[in-house]
């Protein structure tokens, strides 16, 4: 039961992340490819405020959260001027440079030997140690994410974004100030991946530069385009699958050596099969790029 | 003089697009740029919207200098493009695809401004709730000129609206930008329909690699041997 409840706490950090992707990459048509880079500016932002200052980690989440917007604005502010797979690169390049820095700065971070001893998350004093409380925060913030990101989107706003998407010189000649709608919607997206990579950091009170390695961008991206581009609804069915469904394949009954790389492919075939099939993703319109 | 362009040059890399151009729209006129493709006429129409730097020369819009202003710093001025092959946003409908024009900007009354530009184009009006995507091209350059006219500019510059139209659409098109003129809305126009935009213009001006060769009213050019030989087809 408790490994059922932390796989679902996950699911919730990854719905937050796909859902702030999915702004950028699936209603915007950002293809920004560094995601992960926010969540651990976010993680590491709030376990260094905790750790050193003893600050709370409340305090400490929407710090890291500033933080990580405030890196999408740095990422953000020369990337934008660029289009489709550049921007991709762009954005992998600053990904990889954030985790080569959470790495090899270890003044700061102790670089590969990770932070231990995150402090949790405490509500009138009581620390939240049983998984089932956690898991009732983490809900808390995927609803608040799920509900700001639903009406950014719903919003006359998000209807430039929609014509940004759509046909970005058509937005500029009817006389939108794209770059600055692009640069808003990387903040945002940043912001709300600061908090994902901070509620991880307190939950599983460590962390190092190995959980947020390029690989986990590329997840997040999967997610994203697995679920639906441009659909929240489609976040949470991509995270929801794609972190549940390769834990379920443990269950398979075959002997470790086994089930491991038979998880990997069974993993791969079913995204493979999904593409084909419906490249647009289980409930989105729109296609990948 | 509403719009001024002086000397103005625009490079794409090293390879110079325009050099020491200059042209002028008047209050209410029409003004047509044709020439062969490449010639830079797109090019000199961008300069003005500001999509492309400039590399020397001056830009004044009712005699105020507007070089380095962004596209989206035009429109408010009452400056507003349409641009080349359309560009509508496609799973909008009619409707959306009209409110974007106006959309975010101070002080339009939406409701009104859409009913303006429906009687304008009764076609559009019929096919008001369905996706911009299903329309024929010449629905879709009226639409395209309709988002653009929603931001009630005082200069309309159109980018080649004739293109890949029907023949019938591109009478229409045309009879319509003589209407929208009419209503007092100077037009800047670059045409590959060399004659089609003569006909309507008051002035025109005849691109060659970069260069303006040639300036007078739309009805000299029209006559002109050496314009007919060049772009007309002999006629």
């Amino acid at each position: 039961m408790e490994y059922f409840l932390h796989i679902l706490v996950i699911a919730g950090i990854y719905i937050i992340l796909t859902l702030s992707l999915n702004l950028m990459v699936g209603f915007t048509g950002l293809a920004a490819l560094g995601h992960i880079a926010f969540a651990c500016v976010g993680a590491y932002t709030s376990s260094l405020l905790a750790l050193n200052h003893g600050i709370s980690p409340w305090i400490g989440l929407i710090t890291g959260a500033c933080f990580a917007s405030l890196l999408g604005f740095v990422i953000g502010f020369p990337s934008i001027r660029l289009k489709g797979d550049y921007l991709a690169l762009a954005t992998f390049g600053f990904g990889v440079i954030v985790y080569s820095v959470s790495k090899n700065w270890v003044d700061l971070t102790r670089g590969p030997m990770g932070l231990p001893g995150i402090p949790k998350f405490a509500v009138f004093g009581f620390e939240l140690q049983p998984v089932w409380a956690y898991l009732i925060l983490v809900f808390v913030f995927v609803l608040l994410t799920a509900f700001m990101i639903n009406r950014i989107v719903d919003s006359p706003f998000g209807r430039i974004l929609k014509s940004i998407r759509e046909d970005e010189v058509a937005s500029l000649s009817i006389g939108k100030d794209v770059n600055r709608y692009k640069l808003i919607v990387f903040m945002v997206g940043a912001f709300f991946a600061g908090i994902a990579g901070s509620l991880y950091a307190h939950y599983i009170t460590f962390i190092d530069p190995s959980s947020f390695t390029m690989m986990e961008s590329i997840a997040v991206l999967l997610m994203v385009v697995f679920g639906g581009m441009g659909s929240i609804r489609g976040s949470f069915i991509g995270a929801l699958i794609l972190v549940i469904f390769p834990e379920m394949l443990r269950f398979l009954g075959m002997p470790s050596s086994v089930a491991a790389p038979l998880r990997q492919m069974i993993y791969g075939l079913l995204l493979v099969i999904l593409m084909l099939k419906r490249p647009q993703g289980i409930v989105g319109k729109y296609r990948f790029m | 003089m509403l719009l001024e362009a002086k000397n103005i040059s625009v490079c794409y890399g090293a390879v110079k697009a325009i050099e020491d151009v200059s042209f002028n729209v008047d209050a209410c006129e029409i003004v047509a740029m044709i020439g062969p493709n490449g010639a830079g006429k797109s090019t000199a129409l961008k300069a003005v919207f500001g999509m492309v730097d400039l590399k020397s020369g001056d830009i004044y819009f009712d005699g105020e200098n507007i070089n380095n202003l962004r596209p989206d710093e035009h429109v408010p001025k009452g400056i507003s493009h349409v641009p080349e092959g359309r560009r509508l946003f496609p799973s909008m409908t009619v409707m959306e695809n009209l409110e974007m024009g106006a959309f975010l900007q101070k002080g339009n009354n939406t409701g009104a401004e859409i009913e303006k530009i429906l009687t304008l184009f009764p076609s559009l009006k019929e096919r008001r709730r369905q996706k911009a995507g299903v329309l024929s091209t010449g629905e879709q350059q009226m639409l395209a000129m309709g988002r653009a006219l929603m931001q009630k500019p005082r200069l309309l510059l159109a980018d080649e609206p004739s293109l890949g139209l029907s023949p019938s659409y591109v009478d229409i098109i045309f009879e319509k930008l003589i209407e929208i003129n009419k209503s007092g809305t100077s037009i800047l126009l670059v045409e590959q329909n060399a004659r089609m935009a003569l006909e309507v213009a008051h002035r025109g001006y005849v691109f060659e690699i970069g260069r303006i060769f040639m300036e007078d009213t739309g009805r000299n050019l029209l006559k002109s041997e050496e314009v007919k030989r060049a772009f007309l087809g002999g006629i």
